[in-house]
């Protein structure tokens, strides 16, 4: 079976990769890309830990398949900090320890980072339901949801 | 997993063309939160995947001139959500769509997915159901229309003709007055597959239902457009005692399964409760219209 060339778009830089038609995005990323930020948690889309952005829209990595990017901006976990200087999500996630074993993280910062640019002043109750495909085994979820709405408050007044 | 194909072609007479041709070999790839999930566990496993999210007509949402909508079938249920119209329109089947999954999901997970998915406890199908929508599917003998209710077949199967694609759904100009809205029971807040789902959609003047329709969720092995509950609702001004019988119509409509989100007994008596809940909220929203 000949393999599907893809052209794409991944944290900004033009990437090309050659794939099966049965590999997942996730797939790709994790392997011939190297991305390996992007967990695999389930490969059913209930977990939320290979999160990535595609257009701007929050979608799990293991429910696409990699010829779906053909095209199309995608952007992970890897393209969040800027060179050395780390996103307010990721910053904020280490301040207040919004994270224990840390394979839900990078899948929770993708997410975060996709709800607060869509909403910059999300109340509790949003930050849960939006972060509710987003699973932690280790349940330290309420770290995370302050974690989140504390960067969302402190962005806001650096905005001003 | 060998001799998978994947096309993602322009136009709708391409993937038409492909899709028969693969003679059943082949699956529509809209959304892929059901496609994908059933080819990683082996319940599936096309020959063909025919993905239609590069063709115009299936991925547009169109307000027609008569107010009624036209929604694509590879729509996703996030998509739908930022129309600035449809919502205001058809709360209902809005609120039904945007159930399904994560906000992850919500980015992929289609309308279209979710009827062609066949399963009975698919949140937006009660309510398409409700609102009298209609689809468009297009097949290698052309194209034709029929309501969502005739859709479904049994679980997992549609009533689609060898090589039909569904297309888009219609959803009817709305009269003043009218509302529609969308309700599941689940044992928890999110993240949840209906134990029983209601949709009702009704027209009220000068507090007067006159018109109603009505369908159930995962209490058959299909989704039930509830004729009777919606006959037992017209003419009504809905009072305590016309939601009774309109609930008891839903509970005696019920051929529900017993499987560990909830017993046939209590399927059947929560259909009922759902009917008056979700009758409520249908007109409260329509007398604010």
């Amino acid at each position: 079976m000949a393999k599907l060339h893809v052209t794409t778009t991944i944290n900004g830089d033009p990437v090309e990769f050659l794939c099966e038609p049965h590999h997942t995005m996730l797939d790709v990323l994790r392997g011939s890309l190297g991305l390996t930020g992007s967990k695999e948690g389930c490969g059913s889309g209930d977990c939320g830990a290979c999160s990535v952005t595609l257009d701007g829209r929050l979608v799990c990595s293991c429910l696409m398949l990699a010829a779906e990017a053909e095209g199309h901006q995608i952007r992970t976990i890897e393209g969040m900090a800027e060179g050395e200087m780390l996103h307010p999500l990721q910053q904020k996630f280490l301040e207040m320890a919004a994270l224990q074993c840390g394979i839900c993280t990078p899948g929770m910062l993708v997410a975060a980072k996709a709800l607060l640019e869509h909403n910059q002043e999300p109340t509790e109750t949003e930050v849960r339901y939006w972060l509710a495909g987003n699973l932690c085994r280790c349940t330290g979820y309420d770290k995370i949801v302050r974690a989140v709405l504390e960067t969302a408050a402190e962005m806001r007044g650096a905005a001003r | 997993m060998t001799d998978i194909r994947y096309l993602a072609p322009r136009t709708l007479d391409e993937a038409v063309g492909a899709f028969a041709a693969a003679a059943g070999a082949a699956r529509i790839l809209a959304g892929g939160t059901d496609l994908l999930v059933q080819m990683k566990a082996g319940t599936v496993s096309p020959g063909l995947i025919v993905d239609i999210k590069k063709i115009a007509e299936m991925t547009t949402i169109e307000e027609t001139a008569d107010g009624g909508f036209c929604i694509g079938a590879a729509v996703s249920g996030a998509v739908l959500g930022e129309h600035p119209r449809f919502g205001k329109v058809w709360p209902g089947v809005l609120e039904a769509v945007n159930l399904i999954g994560s906000t992850q999901v919500q980015g992929r997970a289609t309308a279209g997915g979710n009827l062609c998915n066949g399963s009975p406890a698919g949140d937006s199908v009660p309510a398409m159901i409700a609102a009298g929508a209609i689809v468009t599917v297009q097949g290698p003998k052309g194209r034709r229309q029929m309501s969502v209710e005739a859709v479904p077949a049994g679980p997992g199967r549609t009533n689609f003709a060898p090589g039909e694609i569904l297309v888009a759904f219609t959803l009817p100009p709305r009269p003043k007055g009218s509302g529609d809205a969308y309700l599941r029971m689940i044992p928890r807040t999110e993240m949840d597959i209906a134990v029983v789902g209601c949709g009702v959609s009704l027209t009220l003047e000068k507090g007067i239902c006159t018109a109603a329709r009505v369908a159930l969720g995962a209490v058959a092995p299909t989704v039930l457009l509830v004729e009777a509950a919606a006959k037992a609702l017209v003419g009504t001004k809905l009072d305590a005692a016309d939601l009774d019988t309109a609930a008891a119509a839903c509970s005696a409509s019920c051929r529900p399964i017993d499987d560990k989100r909830g017993t046939i007994a209590y399927r059947t008596k929560v259909a009922g409760v759902l009917l008056k809940r979700t009758a409520a909220i249908a007109a409260d929203r329509a007398g604010k219209v």
